[in-house]
């Protein structure tokens, strides 16, 4: 028993230590990235900016998600962008020109976007249609659509509980309840792992260690929720992002699902043949992307308070690149919601960060590309390192 | 006077040392054997010699005709005359025939490529290696064994002086052996020194006029063949003497597990069937070996009762006295099939992902509750099965796609004991795998038909068949042609069989 112990300890290390390297390097970025911001301007890092930025984030947040998991599996969902763009005009159909209450709105949007992923899903899993083309007809139909049944008009929202969706924020008070809760969640989880792997006979981490942990991350989370009281209180948008990376970080690590989808992008033959049904979890990976563009497409809609025919257009594109930036391989079988959460922040400060300098707009797109480019050099680069 | 000299290659890797002052010395017109487990560092002694390991990255020298060579590239030592042929074929499969022999250096005048002269060339070379198809051919409508054969023209368009064989007859049919052998034979009498990797002991003994063995990064011996014999050169890659190659018990199986009655298996594209009329039963604790030739239709019966093949199926499957539909590999796994399949890279394996999750991919559910993955469970079952299959591995964190070949498999069959199969069939389940870890897998076979598993194991490996099997059916041309039990079979009695021989 105590060899045995000491043998997985010695196993484990170099894992945690691998993935803390890459995990700390998008950290690490990201942070330089705000002090390089918060150096040549003073506003970037003030709380309400800091707020904004969250705001910002939400949507390219909230689809890249999504978009992780269609990568991991092998596929790409180009049409992302046009479903946001979609589901917000249906959205204030229902909402501006039909009268419904804000609940019936949301449950109609959300709706659309699932019967317009099963669609696609449907025609690349069963259909055997190539993702790229089904979902880049999908990009140009869905505009389409949209351009039809709003008649090109922007559509104006009055309904004040749905715009609350968007720009709303949540009272100090609450948020500090929220961050009481949230630490009680990260000591009771770490808690229960300790328990669980003391019972299975595997070795734990020193107490410390995960005091330690639990301790930094809670002191995160105060930090946060501080800095926003400081301004409005937490941002309606950004609970849902922190919701929806919890939910799907949970699928894509805990369950056999997540676990699947992995395995399918990593061999899909080998995936086949251990008794994996690969249409039926194609399907679904489309159908979440629907979802969850649907979701961004309602705090778009409410944070812009109109649905207008260019809503969410190369909001696919920024997915992709925060995914990416977020060490996800086009390849398939790897990549993490939170590195595309991290990816999504850093496309988003750039953003932010040079417009807060009156940078001129062709600076920032010549940025943003060379960054996306630059971060997949590195990680390519650091790859091929480790292998030798 | 030596072609080729190797002297003192020592190569280390990160806490490894995979070549530890190896000297290797190959003469003009002689086949010399290299022999070694997998991992022994013979492969990465051809990755020096070819150039893929630049000079620097190893200590040591390397002459040719006596020259003092040094390698910066695979092209530097392919214009030294070394051409190597690798195991895992290097052919664009949507090429013609010509344009693989030709790559990258097309006959050319002012830039453009002289097709006619290509075709030309090509169909020469094709005939020296006995191939009669046109070199107009697609690479993906060959079988593997005539690209194989492919493969060999392209060395020989290079006009090389050293070949390096690795593995070459793995998906050989017997007549394409036997061409095989002929060319080297020949290539021998041009004096091309060839440098022939291979576990096959018949063949290296066949062909070699000297062998070389190599064990853990060191060359051990090097002998002629005249003065040895199979099981010294065995007993010296392994280190120990082997008394036994193939553990075989007398067991008495019991009840019939598996029945299938008057099974057909179609094409997947082709309007013709690659199965017909199959009869085969299998008993509990029986170990029932398919002998047959490579395209004898063995990979497609099994693929099929596993609900695996694309192709229509016809007649019944009884398993425990029921008759069951399989349509998916789902169904397979519900209904106690597992099957371990013979290319575990390309169908057994996530590469990426570490050893647990590759364990556990089977058999999830088992140990996840409301879809939940139990994650702790997972460190368990897959631990166990580390420890008990004694798979050499840094931890069950490891990506599979760094284990060698032996340890590759024995994770693949953890992960089908872990889904506690009743019916386990073997697709030609030691191919490439080093005499040690396959030792393991005849065990590890006997245990499981001793706890009441019904296998099957299909192999081209005749030894292994006789080895193992309490009774072996012979498949030719798609159809069962015969039937022997483990008193009655013997080498020839079963070639004549699959080949339709008298």
């Amino acid at each position: 028993m105590e060899a045995k112990a000491v043998v997985h300890e010695r196993q484990r290390k170099p894992l945690f230590g691998k993935i803390d390297i890459r995990a700390y390097t998008m950290i690490g970025a990201l942070v330089a990235i705000w002090i390089f911001f918060g150096f040549l301007n003073d506003t970037f890092l003030s709380a309400r900016n800091l707020s904004n930025l969250f705001t910002q984030m939400s949507v390219t947040a909230i689809l890249a998600i999504g978009m992780v998991l269609v990568i991991v599996a092998g596929h790409i969902d180009l049409s992302v962008g046009s479903i946001v763009g979609l589901t917000g005009g249906v959205a204030a159909i229902l909402s501006n020109w039909m009268g419904l209450p804000t609940g019936v709105v949301i449950i109609g949007t959300l709706v659309a976007g699932i019967l317009l992923g099963m669609l696609q899903g449907w025609l690349v899993a069963y259909r055997a249609i190539p993702a790229f083309i089904v979902t880049l007809g999908g990009m140009m139909i869905f505009r389409g659509v949209l351009m039809g049944i709003t008649k090109s008009t922007t559509i104006p929202i009055s309904d004040a509980s749905f715009i609350a969706l968007g720009s709303a924020y949540f009272t100090s008070g609450f948020g500090l309840v929220l961050a009481i809760v949230a630490i009680a969640a990260v000591v009771w989880m770490t808690w229960k792992k300790r328990k669980s792997r003391l019972q299975y006979g595997f070795t734990v981490a020193p107490l410390s260690v995960d005091i330690a942990k639990v301790a930094a991350i809670s002191t995160l989370i105060v930090l946060f929720v501080l800095t926003m009281n400081s301004y409005k209180g937490i941002p309606f948008p950004i609970i849902f992002v922190i919701a929806l990376a919890l939910i799907f970080t949970f699928i894509a690590t805990k369950t056999t699902f997540g676990r699947h989808v992995y395995a399918i992008g990593g061999n899909s033959e080998a995936a086949r043949l251990s008794g994996i049904n690969i249409q039926r979890h194609t399907m679904m990976l489309f159908v979440f992307t629907g979802l969850l563009s649907a979701i961004a497409a309602l705090v778009l809609t409410a944070r812009l308070s109109s649905a207008t025919i260019s809503a969410g257009q190369m909001y696919e594109l920024d997915a992709i690149a925060a995914c990416v930036i977020g060490g996800t391989s086009l390849m398939g079988g790897s990549g993490t919601i939170v590195g595309a959460i991290i990816g999504a922040m850093v496309m988003t400060s750039l953003d932010n960060g040079m417009s807060l300098l009156g940078m001129e707009t062709f600076w920032q797109y010549i940025v943003k590309g060379s960054i996306l480019i630059l971060a997949v050099w590195m990680d390519i680069a650091s790859r091929k390192k480790q292998t030798h | 006077m030596y072609a080729l000299e190797m002297i003192e290659i020592t190569k280390e890797f990160p806490g490894v040392k995979a070549l530890d002052r190896v000297s290797f010395k190959v003469k003009k017109g002689e086949i010399h054997a290299l022999c070694g487990e997998n991992g022994a560092g013979k492969s990465t002694l051809m990755k020096v010699l070819s150039g893929l390991y630049p000079v620097g990255t190893y200590s040591g020298e390397i002459r040719i005709d006596g020259q003092p060579m040094e390698f910066r590239n695979i092209v530097d030592a392919e214009k030294a005359g070394i051409a190597i042929i690798h195991q895992e074929l290097a052919l664009v499969k949507e090429m013609t025939v010509g344009e693989n022999i030709f790559l990258g250096r097309e006959p050319k005048k002012f830039g453009v490529i002289q097709w006619d002269e290509l075709y030309y060339e090509a169909a020469k070379w094709l005939e020296k290696v006995g191939l009669s198809i046109s070199p107009q051919t697609k690479i993906h409508s060959l079988g593997i064994g005539q690209q194989q054969l492919v493969e060999i023209a392209k060395a020989l368009s290079k006009e090389a002086k050293i070949l390096i064989l690795d593995e070459p007859t793995a998906a050989l049919t017997e007549s394409e052996v036997e061409i095989l052998m002929g060319i080297l034979e020949q290539l021998r009498k041009q004096g091309v020194a060839c440098i022939y990797i291979s576990h096959k002991m018949p063949e290296v003994f066949r062909l070699a006029d000297s062998i070389t063995v190599l064990r853990d990064g060191k060359s051990i011996a090097t002998l002629p063949r005249a003065e040895t014999n199979e099981d010294q050169v065995v007993s010296l890659m392994v280190g120990r003497e082997l008394t036994e190659r193939y553990p075989y018990v007398k067991r008495t199986p019991k009840e019939v597990v598996l029945e299938v009655k008057n099974y057909s298996v179609w094409h997947k594209d082709k309007p013709m069937k690659v199965n017909q009329n199959i009869h085969l039963t299998v008993r509990k604790g029986e170990i029932v070996g398919i002998a047959g030739l490579m395209g004898s239709g063995r990979t497609e019966l099994a693929m099929s009762l596993f609900g695996a093949y694309e192709g229509k199926a016809e007649g019944e499957v009884w398993i425990e006295g029921e008759q069951v539909h399989i349509r998916s590999v789902q169904d397979a796994i519900r209904a106690g099939i597992a099957l371990v399949t013979e290319d575990r890279k390309r169908l057994g394996l996530v590469l990426g992902m570490d050893v647990k999750n590759n364990t556990t991919l089977a058999s999830l559910a088992a140990i996840s509750k409301w879809k939940v993955i139990n994650q702790n469970e997972e460190l368990k079952w897959s631990q166990k099965y580390v420890d008990e299959l004694k798979t050499k591995t840094a931890s069950l964190e490891t990506p599979v796609g760094t284990l060698s070949g032996g340890n590759q498999q024995k994770v693949v069959l953890a992960k089908w004991l872990m889904a506690k199969p009743k019916i386990l069939i073997l697709d030609e389940p030691t191919r490439g795998i080093d005499v040690g870890a396959k030792y393991e897998i005849y065990h590890l076979m006997n245990k499981l038909a001793e706890e009441g598993v019904a296998i099957i194991m299909i192999s081209s490996e005749l030894p292994e068949i006789l080895g193992m099997s309490d009774r072996i059916y012979v498949m030719r041309e798609g159809k069962l042609v015969k039937e022997l039990t483990h008193e009655e079979a013997t080498q020839e009695n079963i070639m004549m069989a699959a080949t339709g021989g008298k």
